[in-house]
């Protein structure tokens, strides 16, 4: 029998601020969508990242991946970009992209993907406790 | 009327070390960092036991959870307050990562279930790092 297809899962956090707003579109249009979030000089979350690889349990180390190697994976591929930054001024991903929890997850997604390959599964973003954001959907 | 999933929630606390008499000290320590040290160490685990079926037209129960716990505890006896490489049978050709003891898992489970089809067992070692496992082979 091949070896069991196990998910694993590791919780990470950053804080960082932003503002939902595009140049696209009037300063009115903006308030009207974004309302609060569009205030000038942003404000921040405590941002939750759970990243989910999935693979073969190695027959030796019994590891889908050594941890080591995935949280210095996120370290250095998110973590390291993200953390106290301003996620609209500081980021490139948002230069032109509105840093909604939508956008952050497909965004950390890609950074991600490059690194891990196949073995990534799933990135879920939580902005507060109350608001979820999970790439992709399945 | 569509099936559904329920899932319980069981806690039970081990000890285990990482280590293969085949490899060095140093290789061992390379791979498994201060998961080698000589005396093991533990974890308060969380298992998650999700069993998915249709619910029963008389009970409205996918399974009776009496049931579910009975079985699922029954098999944590051989895990709780033991040391998972010295008091269990099945770690001595693998290493007890969350992985393989969530592998390990399901097998006793699903037996221990008997016709009742297991659908997702969730095992967490700390509160930010947990693994999922569907029966399935890579």
């Amino acid at each position: 029998m091949s070896a069991p297809l196990v998910h694993l899962s590791r919780c990470y956090s950053f804080s960082a601020s932003h503002r939902l707003y595009t140049d696209h579109l009037s300063f009115e249009k903006n308030e009207a969508i974004f309302g609060k979030c569009a205030n000038p000089n942003g404000h921040g979350h405590n941002y939750g990242l759970a990243v989910t690889v999935a693979g073969p349990v190695d027959d030796a180390t019994g590891y889908v991946i050594p941890l080591e190697e995935l949280d210095d994976t996120v370290r250095r591929y998110v973590l390291d970009a993200y953390d106290h930054r301003f996620l609209n001024v500081d980021v490139e991903d948002y230069f032109d992209l509105v840093p909604t929890g939508e956008n952050i997850a497909k965004r950390v997604w890609e950074r991600l993907s490059v690194p891990l390959g196949d073995k990534l599964r799933k990135v879920v973003v939580d902005e507060t406790r109350n608001n979820s954001f999970e790439y992709p959907v399945k | 009327m569509g099936g559904v999933t329920i899932s319980r929630r069981f806690d039970f606390s081990s000890s285990h070390r990482y280590y293969r008499e085949e490899w060095s000290e140093e290789e061992n320590t390379r791979v498994f960092g201060l998961c080698a040290l000589p005396n093991g160490h533990g974890h308060n685990y969380t298992l998650e036991v999700a069993v998915a079926g249709d619910p029963d037209a008389e009970t409205g129960m996918v399974i009776n959870l009496v049931d579910l716990k009975s079985a699922v505890n029954g098999v944590l006896e051989q895990f709780d307050h033991k040391h998972l490489n010295l008091d269990t049978p099945y770690f001595s050709d693998r290493i007890p990562t969350t992985e393989n003891l969530a592998t390990v898992l399901w097998e006793l489970i699903a037996e221990a279930l008997g016709r009742v089809p297991l659908h997702r067992i969730r095992l967490y070692e700390t509160d930010d790092l947990f693994v999922e496992y569907y029966g399935e082979a890579a």
